[in-house]
């Protein structure tokens, strides 16, 4: 309690004094009910979460199979052994192609579509909603369906030869030099309506005087764009390149279904790695060191990138102007 | 912004009466033709997949995409006819359901402390659930699998629920108190005047009035369940149990060679999700812009 903060529990304590209650009674019963709340979500966050994530940094340290006794302690061997690993090494560097790209062709589509639907024309309902369709959909669900689409000479082949583009065919998802970047295109069809829609709703938070007193300075519609209404979105944008830079790293369920990683590792992520790692061959115990490097990986750019982007002041962007060179 | 006041180009009309309802100029048929391609884009998998399941495997083998000619029903009657599918649905909605009262009922209780009391250690404790959003599922999968076969839960909608319903658990405290903390301190004078306590104004007042965050939430874990697949692909082995991603998987693999009926089963997994989000995407929206508008 910090004296003077005129809070509710002041107000409370203060309210029920004379009723007749001690004020070190009141204390005792706002930490009855505090606990009361929070107990529910702390039991099942501790139990299912907290727990597992402290047992994954002990198995980590050992090598087990998951049956019997955890006793062949090795130390960081599994740490050196993964690190060392070509394909976990191939992983990583598919996780960041993946995010880097997620961000670089999503934020664009996602700023133009939002922009576009911000304007009033007939069906601009309806498109909301349409944008929004495949984030919606299961992983699985759209995988299986992309998986057929993708197939040699399947839907997709036969429309780029309708358009006379039956060049580009590829083998999609069996070609090891196409198969990531077929992936990514699937990533950016599912996930581009996450972006748009939460843009929208931060379009909705830049006042429409704005836009009038901007354009009756004469500025035109891109103007008013560029120079008020993306600038504005500061802050919605930082925060979805966070969400999607996280959901990049752990990426599974798309990649699974599409590939299981393949071929010869070409799309293999980090989550991917480790299923296959600890499902299908029972390595328990390295299983858990790459999620514990996984984990390490996303925590040091979620870090780097709050003390570099999201921890400046909540609110409006400057504008860019000339730097005052000191 | 400089402050100088340009003269009003050409066609900006300044009539009040127009600047009332936004910018409503003239449209460029530009807007509607990205439009049109944006939708083609977007929903083109989806027709494929709906339209597919209306084909034979001949056709679709003759002119991948095409349209149906004939339409053939039998795809769609014979998932719909067999038990498995509507197996995989109840499955699956009985753990959607079962996740999300649990996150919304624990996570809304948490969110009322921590958005509204003054004590020690409230950001601590608040940050341990922030700190939940950087453990991704696949971090505890593998201690999380043997634990739920240590507790004898593989193969139990529990198992998939609980785990379910504790990682969903950050995102929902941290939409919840902001949500909580924007409710006007006036009511909770207002209820003190009354003499309710701090446990009656959250069931009277806090709980009524956070209904749309309340719904954000379930539904952002509803829809995080119903499609969920690395938990089930892991604790649920027995086909009784399985849910409608795994049934999709499954078939899919299982009847590789008989495309169209892996669309018609698809395109059926897919409308109940499609529905339920239609109906719910304005309050999905809305609480993504956190409006409290009670």
């Amino acid at each position: 309690m910090n004296p003077g903060a005129t809070d509710q529990a002041t107000a409370w304590s203060v309210a029920s004094g004379p009723r007749g209650r001690g004020a070190s009674s009141n204390q005792w019963r706002k930490r009855l009910e505090i606990t009361f709340f929070v107990a529910p979500a702390l039991l099942l966050f501790a139990i299912f979460v907290i727990v597992p994530v402290l047992q994954a940094g002990r198995y980590s340290v050992f090598n087990w199979n998951g049956l019997g006794p955890l006793d062949n302690f090795v130390g960081l061997q599994n740490y050196v052994q993964a690190l060392g690993d070509e394909i976990f090494q191939r992983a990583v560097r598919n996780n960041l192609t993946i995010a880097f790209f997620s961000i670089a062709i999503q934020l664009p589509i996602g700023i133009m579509v939002a922009l576009l639907l911000n304007r009033k024309f007939r069906g601009q309902t309806a498109m909301r909603v349409i944008v929004f369709v495949p984030y919606v959909l299961a992983e699985v669900v759209a995988g299986v369906v992309w998986v057929l689409i993708l197939q040699p000479n399947g839907p997709l082949d036969a429309v780029l030869d309708t358009l006379g583009l039956g060049f580009i065919g590829q083998v999609w998802l069996g070609d090891p030099s196409v198969a990531l970047w077929t992936v990514m295109g699937v990533l950016t069809w599912k996930y581009s309506g996450l972006a748009i829609v939460l843009l929208l709703a931060g379009l909705q938070g830049v006042p429409e005087e704005l836009h009038e007193a901007a354009s009756i300075d004469g500025a035109t519609w891109w103007q008013v764009q560029r120079k008020i209404t993306i600038p504005l979105l500061g802050p919605t944008i930082r925060t979805w390149i966070f969400l999607s830079l996280i959901g990049s790293l752990q990426l599974f369920d798309m990649v699974w279904i599409l590939t299981k990683g393949g071929p010869v590792n070409a799309t293999v992520t980090m989550a991917t790695y480790l299923i296959n790692q600890g499902t299908d061959r029972q390595q328990y115990g390295y299983a858990s060191a790459v999620a514990i490097l996984l984990f390490c990986i996303s925590f040091i750019l979620a870090i780097l990138y709050q003390t570099l982007f999201l921890n400046r002041d909540a609110g409006v962007d400057k504008p860019r102007r000339k730097k005052v060179t000191r | 912004m400089t402050s100088i006041v340009a003269p009003p180009s050409r066609g900006s009309r300044t009539s009040g009466a127009r600047s009332a309802s936004g910018s409503r100029r003239r449209v460029s048929p530009l807007v509607y033709i990205a439009s049109v391609f944006i939708a083609l884009v977007t929903l083109s998998p989806v027709i494929y997949a709906v339209l597919g399941g209306f084909r034979s495997n001949g056709q679709l083998a003759e002119s991948p995409a095409g349209l149906p000619s004939p339409w053939i029903f039998t795809n769609y009657i014979s998932v719909i006819t067999s038990s498995s599918f509507w197996q995989y649905g109840l499955n699956s909605m009985i753990i959607a359901a079962v996740t999300t009262a649990l996150v919304v009922v624990a996570g809304v209780m948490a969110a009322y402390p921590l958005a509204r009391y003054r004590f020690k250690g409230r950001q601590a404790l608040f940050n341990v659930f922030v700190l939940g959003l950087l453990f991704p599922l696949t971090v505890a999968i593998i201690p999380l699998f043997l634990m739920v076969r240590d507790l004898g839960l593989t193969n139990s909608y529990w198992g998939v629920a609980l785990p379910q319903a504790a990682f969903a658990l950050p995102m929902t405290i941290v939409i919840l108190r902001p949500f909580l903390m924007a409710l006007p301190n006036e009511l909770e004078e207002a209820a003190m005047l009354d003499g309710a306590s701090r446990i009656g104004f959250f069931w009277r007042i806090l709980i009524p009035l956070s209904g749309p965050g309340m719904v954000t939430v379930g539904v952002l874990a509803f829809v995080a369940s119903w499609n969920g697949y690395l938990l089930p692909l892991l604790f649920l082995n027995d086909p009784a149990l399985k849910t409608l991603p795994l049934g999709v998987a499954d078939f899919s693999t299982q009847y590789s060679a008989d495309t169209a009926g892996v669309l018609a089963f698809t395109s059926l997994a897919i409308i109940p999700a499609l529905v339920f989000f239609l109906t719910m995407q304005k309050r999905i929206v809305s609480g993504l812009q956190g409006a409290v508008k009670g």
